[in-house]
């Protein structure tokens, strides 16, 4: 440890200067302190007070001389004073000076010209922010969940009476005049207009859209209770009035899950008026369109698009997939990312009359009691509360969904596994790939059959055809929707079913 | 006049609160986009946040 | 009109208040003669009231250092027991339309600025700037500088001053501001300006030679000189928003080393308070962490007002001292601007396109947005007996804001209801 000081003649730095150019010294490996002072009398009294003395020139050092003085392990001492230059001619770095806006009121000062607010704090603020935002008249998409019906209700009824709209709480996706919000794919523009307050519905349904060669003029989220008894309906009205009022759209499609009767009639009524061509799919209800897919066939029917019919399911597939799997093995796992697709694969099921448990079940299928353990046929929405509480979405970690993956794999129960991929912005950069290390550890040890269908375009940073090809590389049998999917898994089920009908007939 | 709801559907400028990357990504798409930095108001405590929604 | 709308009006006229302010120095006096309340065996002191028993060590230190400068006692020993016992009084300087930097002590014959606000009327006081009795520092040598202050420094400036007919410093402030001050710990511009303006006019008073010299070299290398005027010129420029009913607009803010305390125009008299934060800084050559007491001082009156971390943009020479980067103490600037009613038409930022500094510190958009406001400050030692020791940057804690939030709402409901034209009259009559 040792203690020396250098002055240098005649130069006046600020003092506040100074104690910034003592500090980065003192930042100096091996040390310990250092001061930077003008040689004043009083400053040299109080450094020599503290051990600093007798070094050349020092006592004789005035007010207008500099003296730094350091203490600390030798060498470093004397290598700080070699280059004591360099301390003062330190730059210090830019840091961002963009301007930090703390409100929704402040953004708007900045920018009148806002007109869409994109909300997703913690559901506790959520409608704080939305009411903020419809103060300030912009429309809302609020990404947000677990915000209270009341709330719903009083930001949509606010909304209304502005011209405005609330898209959510619990919005995923919009297109607004090209503008993919949320988890959004990219999708042509087009003709077809749609409101959907199903979230992973209108990006499969939009995808659909566009690789049948068409595209969508805007795409209005309305929030997964827009049409329940409690709301009424409020934004899907309003999205199809503006949908009706704007020029690029000529096909108006709707999507949810069966609102409430008086709400359903008030939805048919409107659209019953519509100007332009209409088309209702709701998922559940028993009614045509029933699927996703069906829905994306009549609006590209009513645009006067002709597509060709996907490929079909055939039957030589569906012989592979059994040969596989053993007679012990009969039960269906999906494992689901998107909330609506998981809703979509029930009413598939169920139509066909085979009763599946999921932790979100549609109205008359059994409530898995645990969410984490599957029993029988089981459809897992792993975007559910339960599981994304404090944690990002399957569509962005796949985490969970990796390992609910691979113990579903060990169950020897299990003979289809079936997923769904979503592509799209925010969502992770390679789904497939993500999920693909635990599929092929599941395939290692055991002959099971994964089905699955991505929802995406050849636009998406991901890459439809690509996602698709590395899937099918690992044996995995890729559908073009999650409707297809969903129906081979059924064949599949169904004829397992069958199987083991005879093998007790036999053993009869 | 357009109303605002057109002007959304027309060309549409965004104020993202929240999630970084929701803003992030409309903006590599090339529209427009200013962030607010948001924090819990009241350092998170919902009873003053409620009171805050009477006076402001 | 809606409870908002009537905060928003309220607020307006807090805002319309201070910005009206037209601070003049008037005088230079001993406490006694002109500060209300002002009496015998009582000491003011910084920030919201304490007793002694939770006074922190460097006021304790500071009103040792009053009690041997005003003969109430012969020792420091003496003085304690005095102090604790009660038979010496402590009161808030914000009581008594006084400021005062760090400990902020003021006793009778303890000379303060006197700063009329023209536009107003009224009147507002701090004592003188110095780095040890201030501090805590009680020795023979801090008081030696009081009894300086108080004999000769004092009444000299007076005179100048009584001679000149007043200095305005609204004016002296905009100046300073364009020259890298930023009114709290950088006033080295406004000092330099101040010197200057009443250097000829003392060399002409009625004063003795050898205190004219003494004054001339005292206000010529003082580098805080302007600080005790800045203080006094923003409480007399804040003090008018006081009591108008609605008003959420924050009419102080002050520190006395164990709480931070803010007041707020329609709770007028009441102190809302949370434990004194610890400074972020550097300290002077010889001074430890571990030495550092806690945020101290009524100087962020200047804060108050729109000055000091408001403006400290302007002011990047500050920021060594207080650590941090030009482009982070422009951003601070701009941050304020979130949290108040308007800006400043006189008290320009040359580094922010000459755009005005954020005025009127709102309650609700500190706690709506949980940015609360910078202030830069000295750090004084922990124990009495020490001198400055370091500056740095400090933000209050937000809690001082949600207590005044939490009061207000309840004190809303009563005046709310009341008819407009009969607020109205009382919002005239509130000042």
């Amino acid at each position: 440890m040792v203690r020396k000081t250098v002055v240098r003649k005649n130069r006046y730095f600020d003092s506040v200067f100074l104690m910034q150019v003592a500090r980065r010294i003192a930042a100096q490996p091996g040390i310990s302190d250092a001061s930077a002072v003008l040689a004043t009398e009083a400053n040299r009294k109080s450094l020599t007070k503290i051990g600093y003395a007798g070094d050349a020139g020092f006592d004789t050092a005035g007010p207008n001389d500099l003296v730094v003085a350091v203490s600390g392990d030798e060498r470093a001492v004397d290598a700080v004073l070699a280059n004591v230059e360099q301390f003062f001619t330190h730059a210090t770095p830019i840091a961002d000076a963009q301007p930090q806006r703390h409100s929704i009121a402040e953004a708007v000062a900045a920018r009148p010209d806002a007109s869409v607010a994109v909300i997703s704090v913690p559901g506790e603020f959520a409608a704080r922010e939305a009411r903020a935002a419809l103060e300030q008249g912009l429309n809302v998409f609020l990404f947000s969940s677990n915000v209270a019906v009341e709330d719903e209700l009083a930001l949509k009824t606010d909304a209304r009476q502005r011209g405005l709209i609330v898209m959510g709480p619990d919005c995923g996706t919009s297109f607004l005049g090209g503008a993919g919000v949320g988890f959004a794919n990219a999708v042509r523009r087009g003709p077809i207009g749609i409101v959907a307050s199903a979230g992973t519905g209108m990006q499969e349904l939009a995808s659909l859209i566009h690789r049948a060669g068409s595209g969508i003029s805007h795409g209005i989220g309305t929030g997964a209770r827009d049409l329940s008894e409690g709301i009424g309906g409020i934004s899907t009205l309003t999205a199809i009035e503006v949908l009706e009022n704007d020029d690029a759209t000529t096909v108006i499609a709707v999507l949810s899950k069966p609102p409430a009767a008086h709400v359903a009639r008030v939805i048919e009524e409107r659209l019953a008026r519509c100007t332009k061509p209409t088309v209702l799919c709701l998922l559940g209800s028993g009614r045509k369109p029933a699927t996703i897919d069906e829905a994306a066939a009549l609006a590209l029917q009513a645009a006067g698009v002709s597509h060709p019919a996907p490929a079909r399911r055939s039957d030589e597939m569906l012989a592979r997939a059994l040969d596989q799997l053993s007679p012990e093995r009969r039960y269906i796992r999906g494992v689901f990312a998107g909330g609506t697709l998981c809703y979509q694969a029930q009413v598939i099921f169920r139509d066909a009359g085979i009763a599946v448990r999921s932790n979100e079940p549609l109205p008359g299928m059994a409530k898995l009691a645990n969410p984490d353990e599957s029993l029988e046929h089981s459809f897992i929405d792993m975007g559910a509360e339960e599981f994304v509480h404090g944690r990002p979405h399957p569509m962005i970690d796949a985490t969970l969904r990796r390992e609910r993956i691979e113990r579903e794999g060990a169950d020897r129960s299990v003979a289809v596994i079936l997923l769904d991929f979503v592509l799209g912005a925010i969502a992770s950069n390679d789904p497939a790939g993500d999920l693909l290390p635990s599929i092929r550890k599941v395939q290692q040890q055991s002959p099971i059959v994964f089905v699955a269908s991505v929802c995406g375009t050849d636009e998406d940073t991901q890459n439809f055809a690509a996602q698709t090809r590395a899937l099918e590389d690992a044996g995995v049998l890729v559908f073009a929707s999650a409707a297809e999917a969903a129906a081979f898994s059924l064949d599949v089920v169904r004829r397992l079913a069958e199987r083991k009908e005879l093998v007790h007939a036999d053993q009869a | 006049m357009q109303t605002k709801l057109e002007e959304a559907l027309r060309k549409p400028v965004f104020v993202n609160v929240g999630v970084r990357s929701f803003g992030d990504s409309l903006r590599e798409a090339g529209y427009d986009v200013i962030d607010v930095d948001w924090k819990p108001p009241a350092g998170g405590d919902l009873r003053i946040a409620d009171l805050l929604d009477e006076l402001i | 009109m809606s409870l908002k709308e009537r905060i928003n009006t309220a607020n307006a006229e807090a805002f319309r208040r201070i910005t009206a302010a037209d601070p003049v120095l008037v005088d230079v006096a001993p406490a006694a003669e002109v500060i209300p309340g002002m009496r015998d065996r009582l000491i003011l002191h910084s920030g919201p009231p304490i007793t002694w028993d939770r006074m922190c060590g460097a006021q304790r230190g500071a009103a040792i250092g009053m009690c041997l400068f005003e003969g109430w006692a012969r020792t420091a020993e003496e003085a304690e027991r005095m102090l604790s016992s009660g038979e010496i009084a402590l009161e808030p300087n914000h009581q008594h339309r006084s400021v005062g930097p760090m400990a902020g002590t003021i006793t009778p014959n303890m000379w303060v600025w006197v700063v009329e606000n023209k536009a107003f009327g009224n009147v507002a006081y701090c004592r003188q700037v110095e780095s040890y009795q201030q501090f805590g520092d009680y020795s023979p040598r801090a008081l030696e500088a009081l009894a300086k202050w108080r004999d000769v420094w004092a009444p000299s400036l007076r005179a100048v001053i009584r001679k000149m007919g007043g200095i305005p410093l609204k004016q002296l402030v905009a100046r300073a501001l364009m020259m890298g001050d930023e009114m709290h710990n950088r006033v080295v511009a406004a000092s330099s300006i101040f010197a200057n303006a009443i250097a000829p006019v003392l060399v002409t008073c009625d004063v003795p030679k050898e205190h004219v010299v003494d004054t001339l070299y005292y206000i010529g290398n003082h580098p805080f000189l302007f600080l005790g005027l800045s203080m006094a010129a923003a409480k007399a420029a804040v003090d008018p928003a006081r009591g108008i009913e609605g008003s959420t607009v924050v009419t102080a803010m002050s520190r006395n080393g164990t709480d931070f305390g803010i007041q707020v125009s329609a709770l007028d008299g009441e102190w809302f308070t949370a434990p004194a934060p610890r400074v972020n800084g550097l300290l002077l050559p010889g001074s430890r962490e571990e030495d550092a007491g806690l945020d101290m001082g009524d100087s962020a009156i200047t804060e108050t007002v729109g000055w000091g971390g408001f403006v400290i943009g302007g002011a990047p020479g500050i920021l060594n001292f207080t650590g941090g980067t030009a482009e982070q103490a422009l951003a601070f600037s701009r941050e304020m601007h979130s949290i108040c009613v308007g800006t400043s038409p006189d008290y320009l930022i040359p580094a922010l396109n000459f755009q005005g500094t954020a005025v009127g510190i709102d309650i609700r958009k500190v706690v709506q947005t949980n940015v609360v406001p910078v202030i830069d400050t000295a750090i004084a030692h922990k124990e009495p007996g020490h001198g400055i020791i370091g500056g740095g940057i400090v933000r209050p804690p937000l809690e001082c804001f949600t207590k005044a939030l939490t009061r207000f709402r309840e004190r809303s409901d009563a005046w709310s209801e009341k008819p407009s034209s009969e607020r109205t009259d009382t919002l005239i009559r509130s000042f």
